[in-house]
C-alpha cells in the first residue's frame, strides 16, 4: 500500500527524528511510504489566525501533493486534523476542488490511528523500560477521537507500564500562536498539565503533537523538572530514543 | 453595563497572580465540571437530547419572528402587556416609564444577565427607583459594587472571607463566617424588601410561544418571589429565548440544570402565564414582557447564528482553560468564556473586543460539552477572519502571515529558511539545549524554555539518507 507521509513544518523545522520514527514504524507495518518533498505546512496557523486566504492556498498545495496517494499519514493529530476537518469546510465554495479534497480528507490519518486501523500493526519495533504517561492532545482527541489507539500501541511496546494521570484530556495550553499572544495565560495552563504529569509519578510525558511537546517540555523544564521525559508517541514505538546532546554539530 | 474588553490581557494578567481568585475557580472545575459529567453519564439517550435540543434552537431561530408574533398574541390574550426594545436605552427607557406609571418606589430583582447587559440598575437608580437584587450571589456583588464573573454562578470570583467582611461591614451586624449564618443574614435583609417592592424584575430562561409564558430556572426561591409578591413583574429577556411550546421546554431542562450546576433538577422552575386572575391569591395585577434585541437579529442569517441557540447554561466557561486561570472579569463585559468571546464582538463591535476571539487555545472543549451544540471555536475563528480581512489585526501580524504564506508556497526557499532557522535556533539552545529567551518570542520564553531544535531540518536528513 502506498502512504504518503506529511512530516509537517514543525517535525521538520524541530524534531526529524520523529518523521523518521514514523517512517519506520509504516515500513514495519508493510508500506511503501513516499514522503514528497516540496511539502511545506498544512495551514493551520493562518487558518486559525484568520488568514482564510492563505489557508486556502496552503490547503491546495497539499491537495495536488498527496491527491495520487492511496493513504495521507500525518504525525500529529493536528495536522492531521486540519487536513481530515477542516480542509472540506475551507475549500467548501470551490466546487472544482471541493470532491477532490473530500476524497483527501477520508483518506488522511492521524498516525497512531492508521496503524492500529488501518494496517492494524501487530508488533512494534520499540521497547521501553519505565512508567509513562499519556496526554491527549485536543484537536486528535476532540476532531479525530485519538483516545484509545496510541494507548493500544503503546500496550505492545516491551517494558511500557502506562499510568494515566489527572486530567489527560485538559489541554496543555499550546494553541499554536496562542502560546505566543497571550503567553502568561498559555504558561498559566501548562503548568497545572505540568503539575498532573508529575503528579502521576511517570518518568515521561507520550503525546502525538509537537507543539504540545515543546510547550509541556519548555514549562517542564523552567520550573525546574530536567528529567521527566517528554516523547512523541511515533519515537516510543518505533524505539528511536533521544541520544544525549546530538546537535547540528555532531550530527550528519 | 460598561466595555472593558480592549484590556483583556492587562486584566488576566493581574487575574493570574490572584490566589483567592485561582482558588475560588479550581472549585469550580471541581463542582460544575463533575456534577455535569455525573449528570450526562446518568442520562442513557444523552446524544439524542442534545441532537433534539439543537434542532429545537435552530428551527426557532429560522422562523424567529413568527414564534415571537406567536408569542406576543398568546401573551396578550392572558393579560400581559409585551414591549419591543431594540436597544438597551429602549429596555431602561420602557422600565422607567413602566415604574412611573404604576407608582413604583421600589423593585426587587431575580437573577438576569440581559439586565447587566442595559446596566438596568443604573438607570432604575438614576429615576430615583430603589432596586434590590434578591439572588444571593448578584446581592452580594451589589453591596460591594461588582459586576458578576460568571453568568450561573456570579460570585464564584470571592472567597468566604471577603463576603464575611463584606457583610460585617455592610449590614454593621458581628462578623460571621458560616455560610448558612451569612446566607441567614442575606434573607432576613431581603425578605420586607420583597413584600415592600411595588415592582418584581425577572429575565426569563426561555419565552414559551403556545403560551405566552416567560420562564425562570432558579435554585434559591427568590425568583419565585420576584414574579408573583410585587403587584408588577416586569421579564426582560433577549428575543432568541422563544420556545415554541412547554413540550420543547421539557427537552431543554434535560440539559440546562446538567450543564449549568450539575444538578439533574433546579430547585424552582417557575412559569409566569398572565396577570392575577379574578380569584387567584398570588401573582402580579400587572405584567410586562420586554423582548429585547441588543443585536441578536445582526446574527440572523449570519455565520455566527448558531451562537443564538445558546441557553446560557455556562459549560462553555467550566469547561475551558483559558476561564479556568482568568476568571470571567478580565473578559470585560457581562459573558465570559467561549460565549463570551463570541458575544461579545457581537453585541459591542469587534472593534471593542479585539482579543477575545483570540483568547482561546481553539481545544473545542466547549463545543464538545455545549448542550445545544454550538461549534463556538469555528464561531471564534469566523470572528478572526472578520478581523483579518476588516484589517482589525496589527499590520505587523498580517505582513507576518503574509510572509509565512509566500514562503511556504515556495518549496526551495522554505527548505532554505528552515535549515537556518534550525542551526540558528540549535545554536541558541547552547549545552543545556534549550533556549531561554528568543527575540519577538517573549510571549512564550517568559515563562516557559523552548527545547531546541535537532538543528538539521527533517527534509535535509531525508536526502541524505535516500
Amino acid at each position: 500500500m502506498r502512504v504518503g507521509l506529511f512530516v509537517t513544518c514543525l517535525i521538520d523545522l524541530m524534531r526529524p527524528r520523529i518523521g523518521f520514527a514514523a517512517l519506520r514504524l509504516l515500513e514495519a507495518a508493510g508500506c511503501e511510504v513516499v514522503v514528497p518533498a516540496t511539502q511545506t505546512c498544512c495551514g493551520q496557523p493562518g487558518y486559525n489566525a484568520g488568514a482564510r486566504g492563505a489557508a486556502q492556498a496552503l490547503a491546495r498545495k497539499v491537495l495536488d501533493e498527496f491527491d495520487a496517494f492511496e493513504y495521507v499519514v500525518v504525525p500529529s493529530g493536528s495536522c492531521a486534523g486540519m487536513i481530515r476537518t477542516h480542509y472540506p469546510e475551507l475549500l467548501a465554495d470551490q466546487p472544482a476542488e471541493l470532491a477532490r479534497v473530500q476524497r483527501l480528507a477520508s483518506r488522511t490519518y492521524e498516525l497512531t490511528d492508521f496503524l492500529l486501523n488501518v494496517v492494524k500493526l501487530e508488533k512494534v519495533p520499540g521497547a521501553y523500560n519505565g512508567t509513562v504517561t499519556y496526554h491527549d492532545s485536543c484537536s486528535g482527541l476532540r476532531e479525530l477521537d485519538i483516545k484509545a489507539q496510541p494507548r493500544a500501541l503503546l500496550a505492545k511496546v516491551a517494558g511500557l507500564k502506562l499510568k494515566e494521570m489527572n486530567e489527560a484530556e485538559t489541554c496543555c495550553g499550546f494553541g499554536g500562536t496562542f502560546a505566543l499572544k497571550f503567553g502568561e495565560i498559555s504558561a498559566h495552563i501548562a503548568e497545572r498539565k505540568c503539575g498532573n504529569i508529575s503528579a502521576s509519578g511517570a518518568d515521561a510525558v507520550v503525546l502525538g503533537d509537537l507543539g504540545c511537546m515543546l510547550n509541556i517540555e519548555g514549562r517542564l523544564r523552567r520550573r525546574g523538572d530536567m528529567s521527566t521525559k517528554v516523547l512523541h508517541v511515533a519515537e516510543v514505538l518505533a524505539g528511536v530514543e533521544e541520544r544525549p546532546h546530538i546537535n547540528a554539530n555532531t550530527r550528519g | 453595563m460598561q466595555v472593558a474588553s480592549m484590556h483583556f490581557k492587562s486584566r488576566a494578567r493581574e487575574k493570574l497572580v490572584n490566589r483567592n481568585l485561582q482558588n475560588a475557580l479550581n472549585k469550580l472545575q471541581g463542582n460544575f465540571v463533575r456534577g455535569r459529567a455525573q449528570r450526562v453519564a446518568e442520562m442513557d439517550n444523552f446524544e439524542a437530547i442534545r441532537d433534539a435540543a439543537s434542532a429545537i434552537r435552530d428551527r426557532v431561530l429560522d422562523r424567529l419572528d413568527v414564534y415571537l408574533e406567536e408569542f406576543e398574541r398568546n401573551a396578550t390574550a392572558r393579560g400581559a402587556e409585551v414591549h419591543w426594545a431594540e436597544t438597551h436605552e429602549d429596555v431602561n427607557r420602557i422600565v422607567c416609564e413602566l415604574a412611573r406609571r404604576h407608582g413604583v418606589r421600589k423593585a426587587v430583582k431575580s437573577k438576569s444577565m440581559v439586565t447587566e447587559e442595559c446596566a438596568l440598575n443604573d438607570a432604575l437608580e438614576a429615576a430615583g427607583i430603589e432596586v434590590l437584587e434578591t439572588d444571593l450571589g448578584e446581592y452580594i456583588l451589589q453591596l460591594a459594587k461588582e459586576p458578576p464573573s460568571h453568568i450561573v454562578a456570579p460570585v464564584v470570583h470571592k472567597t468566604r472571607d471577603e463576603v464575611s467582611d463584606l457583610f460585617e461591614e455592610k449590614h454593621g451586624t458581628p462578623r460571621k463566617t458560616d455560610i448558612a449564618e451569612l446566607t441567614r443574614e442575606a434573607r432576613e435583609r431581603l425578605r420586607g424588601h420583597f413584600i415592600s417592592a411595588d415592582m418584581g424584575i425577572s429575565g426569563a430562561n426561555f419565552a414559551i410561544a403556545e403560551t405566552g409564558s416567560t420562564l425562570i430556572v432558579t435554585n434559591e426561591g427568590n425568583g419565585r418571589m420576584v414574579t408573583t409578591l410585587p403587584r408588577v413583574h416586569v421579564a426582560i429577556t433577549g428575543i432568541e429565548k422563544i420556545l415554541p411550546t412547554l413540550e420543547d421546554v421539557a427537552t431543554l431542562m434535560r440539559l440546562l440544570p446538567s450543564h449549568g450546576t450539575g444538578q439533574s433538577i433546579s430547585n424552582y422552575i417557575s412559569v409566569t402565564t398572565g396577570v392575577k386572575g379574578e380569584r387567584e391569591h398570588d401573582g402580579p395585577e400587572h405584567f410586562h414582557v420586554i423582548l429585547f434585541d441588543g443585536g441578536r437579529t445582526s446574527l440572523v442569517g449570519t455565520e455566527l447564528q448558531p451562537m443564538l441557540r445558546c441557553i446560557r447554561c455556562g459549560a462553555c466557561m467550566n469547561h475551558c482553560p483559558v476561564y479556568q486561570s482568568v476568571g470571567g472579569h478580565a473578559y470585560g463585559w457581562v459573558y465570559p468564556g467561549p460565549m463570551g468571546s463570541v458575544l461579545t464582538p457581537a453585541y459591542v463591535g469587534l472593534e471593542k473586543a479585539l482579543d477575545l476571539p483570540n483568547a482561546a487555545t481553539m481545544c473545542n472543549q466547549c463545543g464538545v460539552v455545549c448542550p445545544v451544540k454550538i461549534p463556538l471555536p469555528d464561531l471564534m475563528r469566523k470572528l478572526r477572519e472578520q478581523q483579518f480581512a476588516r484589517k482589525l489585526k496589527p499590520w505587523t501580524e498580517r505582513a507576518a502571515f503574509g510572509a509565512w504564506c509566500w514562503t511556504a508556497q515556495r518549496p526551495a526557499i522554505y527548505a532554505a529558511a528552515a535549515a537556518i532557522g534550525a542551526r540558528l535556533l540549535a545554536l541558541m539552545g547552547g549545552r543545556d539545549r534549550l533556549i531561554h529567551s528568543i527575540p519577538l518570542a517573549g510571549g512564550w520564553t517568559a515563562s516557559r524554555d523552548m527545547p531546541a531544535p535537532q538543528g538539521v531540518t527533517f527534509r535535509e536528513l531525508y536526502r541524505r539518507q535516500r
